[in-house]
């Protein structure tokens, strides 16, 4: 699963040679959340999990565009991102698991997932925080004349910290290679994006930086991976960031396997409609279904080899409790 | 010179109701809202259906949205907004799901709450109670953990206050609305649950006064915010191997009331601190130093300190366990003070297990 070469089609928003790809992240992302929902009541993910079910096709489309050598920058919310960009999957569950073999050897959870492998940076579990972190990473491509670029995802809440504005300043100012990706799905938990912005037009706020900014009003996953693969060829020889605004919507609940709408504050309906736009079904449709039953064939075989190694994997010795406070 | 002792005011005539703690914060809030016009709350999520934990219930309600409102994620900002609006005369609860979270008030609360009044000559004030949650268990992790208190402890002009069960609660953060200062008011998730005799009408926990909630001989034990439950439940372990634990709930660290710990230490010769924070520079640092510096020359006393691990919190159940101070390895340490001669003792798991699920209703 890890990125490929951005490959140029003649029409770039139809299925091509890579619609069993996109639809394999896709549809193994989606996979993936359902079992970690379908595990959480047994309590061996003793750790919050934030679904991103309904949103994958933004992960995916940014980082089918991406090469191995770009860095993708997630949020608590990360399991898309990580995944797509080629986070280790056993790692992924073990870590959730609570497990020595976890990506974060058990001591990050969740909401701090990493590969500095695959060139997925640490994510925090304080929104906004890694804004800055992943403009900076993207600052020492620069400096190292690396010609990578660094994806940034935030979810619109993050765009009201103060980091937000002063990270996009600067990485303009500086033309830094950062692509940040807004993943807009119009609620912070449960608080409804007009009680907290003063006005939707995030995007020309986001271009008065002289960053070119466009919003996906249905973030179609071959959309958003055809613009920024459009992007990259400047973006790699010094033209600085670019911004994108996803619109999209949370399937489940903020925080765990369930879903929130009894709660009264979004509609099912707008569930619906939205599930008429599912990334995954939309991908799947590209696909004759011999190729998809294939591709769904194998990615059930990785997730049962993944959850068996996380629950075979043993827990970190107390002792590790001490290790890697200091480098 | 004897400090004044808190007598707890869970009268009989009060009809001793029994509250639980997140039950208790809203009371007081809704108390004060009715009490004063200028009382107002905000921050994120206070006036969604989960109502922070529930610590909000109710005041959407009765007070409508200019009084309670939620904000955007702009913690820095929002604080300066609050200190703003205190200075103007109003009276702001700004209200954050987890301590970590004060990290990005840090600026506002240190640099302009704490100094105004000061600096300003005494021109102004900021009344001003920031409400904030310390989280625990089922792998929070390294940022939704932090018991930071003593980094507010450390600035002048700042009020910390930390309270361990229902009834301070209720009557520290009326104590808090009604001060004049800046106030952090700590509060800890797993205290929502517990309950306690709280009086129905309003009444003070005021700054700088200490709570002695259990009588003893042999050691004293100092808690902070959750700890102290930690350690009325060590001295039911201690009980065992016939020590007798004097339990002690500072409730505010800034003002620190250290005359009644030093009245019990005089008597005990032995303290132990337990912190719901780090050793390095922590409350407990700051508690052991005054209580050595008034005892010194009169004889020796022994103190130990005992608190978060050394390292960020871990999520993984075992690390976890092992990150914080809990019954056994409070009484454990508890013993080696009170017992220096003896062979070390921890008390066998079994009981240990039992002891979390004692339940502690104040008066204690
Ligand atoms: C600085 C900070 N403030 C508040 C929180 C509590 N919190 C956790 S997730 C969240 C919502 C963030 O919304 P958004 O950025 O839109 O991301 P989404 O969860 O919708 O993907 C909030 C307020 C936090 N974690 N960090
Ligand atoms: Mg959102």
């Amino acid at each position: 699963m890890a990125a490929s070469k951005a490959s140029k089609s003649k029409r770039p928003n139809r299925p091509g040679a890579d619609a069993g790809r996109i639809y394999a992240s896709l549809r193994r992302i989606r996979r993936v959340e359902e079992e970690i929902a379908r595990i959480y009541p047994t309590d061996k993910i003793k750790s919050p999990v934030h679904l991103s079910i309904g949103q994958e096709g933004i992960a995916v489309g940014v980082c089918d565009a991406l090469e191995p050598r770009d860095a993708v920058s997630g949020t608590y919310r990360g399991h898309a991102t990580y995944l797509a960009k080629g986070g280790s999957l056993p790692g992924m569950m073990a870590e959730l698991f609570g497990k020595d073999t976890g990506c974060a050897r058990g001591k990050g959870g969740s909401m701090h997932l990493i590969d500095m492998k695959a060139n997925v940076l640490g994510t925090s579990a304080v929104v906004g925080t890694t804004v800055p972190v992943a403009v900076g990473f993207a600052m020492a491509q620069k400096m190292r004349k690396t010609g990578a670029v660094v994806a940034c995802f935030m979810g619109d809440g993050a765009t009201e910290e103060g980091c937000f504005p002063e990270s996009l300043n600067f990485a303009a100012l500086h033309k830094l290679p950062v692509i940040f990706v807004c993943e807009n799905n119009g609620f912070a938990i449960h608080e409804p994006i007009a009680k907290r912005q003063a006005t939707d037009k995030l995007c020309q706020r986001v271009a008065t930086y002289g960053i070119p900014a466009k919003r996906f009003v249905d973030s179609d996953t071959r959309a958003i991976r055809t613009h920024i693969a459009g992007a990259l060829p400047k973006m790699r020889k010094g033209g600085g960031p670019i911004f994108i605004e996803c619109m999209t919507w949370r399937w489940r609940e903020h925080v765990g396997p369930g879903d929130d709408y009894d709660a009264g504050f979004r509609s099912r309906s707008t569930l619906v409609r939205w599930q008429k736009k599912d990334p995954v079904e939309i991908a799947a449709k590209a696909l004759a279904k011999a190729a998809r039953a294939e591709i769904d064939a194998a990615i059930e075989a990785e997730i049962a080899a993944a959850i068996k190694f996380a629950e075979e994997s043993p827990f970190p010795p107390v002792e590790e409790l001490f290790t890697d406070v200091f480098a | 010179m004897s400090s004044p002792k808190l007598a707890w005011p869970g009268r009989p005539e009060d009809g001793r109701r029994v509250l639980r703690y997140v039950d208790a914060l809203s009371e007081s809030v809704a108390l004060e809202m009715e009490r004063d016009r200028s009382v107002f709350l905000f921050g994120l999520d206070v006036d969604d259906h989960k109502a922070i934990q529930g610590s909000t219930r109710g005041l959407l309600e009765k007070f409508g949205p200019d009084r309670v409102f939620t904000t955007p994620l702009s913690e820095d900002a929002m604080t300066g907004v609050a200190i703003g609006a205190a200075m103007a005369g109003m009276r702001p609860i700004h209200v954050h799901i987890r301590m970590d979270f004060l990290m990005l008030c840090m600026n506002q609360l240190v640099n302009i709450a704490a100094k105004a009044r000061y600096m300003y000559g005494g021109q102004v004030k900021v009344p001003l109670v920031v409400r904030t949650i310390i989280g625990k268990s089922w792998g929070q992790g390294a940022q939704h953990s932090q018991g930071l208190h003593s980094m507010f402890m450390h600035v002048p002009g700042l009020k910390v206050c930390a309270p361990s069960n229902a009834h301070d609660a209720k009557g520290a953060l009326a104590a808090a609305i009604r001060d004049d200062n800046p106030v952090v008011f700590v509060e800890h998730r797993l205290l929502y649950a517990t309950e306690a005799f709280v009086a129905e009408g309003a009444y003070l926990v005021p700054p700088g006064r200490s709570r002695v909630c259990r009588w003893g001989r042999d050691v004293t034990v100092v808690g902070i915010s959750n700890m102290v439950v930690e350690a009325l439940r060590a001295a039911e372990l201690l009980k065992e191997v016939g020590v007798s634990a004097e339990v002690i709930d500072p409730i505010w660290l800034a003002p620190l009331d250290s005359e009644t710990i030093v009245e019990s230490v005089r008597r005990t010769r032995k303290l132990l601190i337990v912190d719901n924070g780090w050793n390095m520079c922590g409350a407990g640092a700051e508690i052991a130093a005054r209580v050595a510096e008034a005892c010194a020359g009169e004889g020796p006393v022994s103190i130990r300190r005992i608190g978060f691990a050394p390292t960020p919190c871990p999520p993984s159940p075992i690390l976890e366990n092992a990150f914080y101070p809990n019954p056994a390895t409070i009484a454990a340490e508890a013993f080696a003070l009170a017992r220096p001669d003896a062979a070390p003792w921890a008390p066998d798991p079994s009981s240990a297990k039992l002891a979390y699920q004692m339940q502690f209703k104040g008066p204690f």
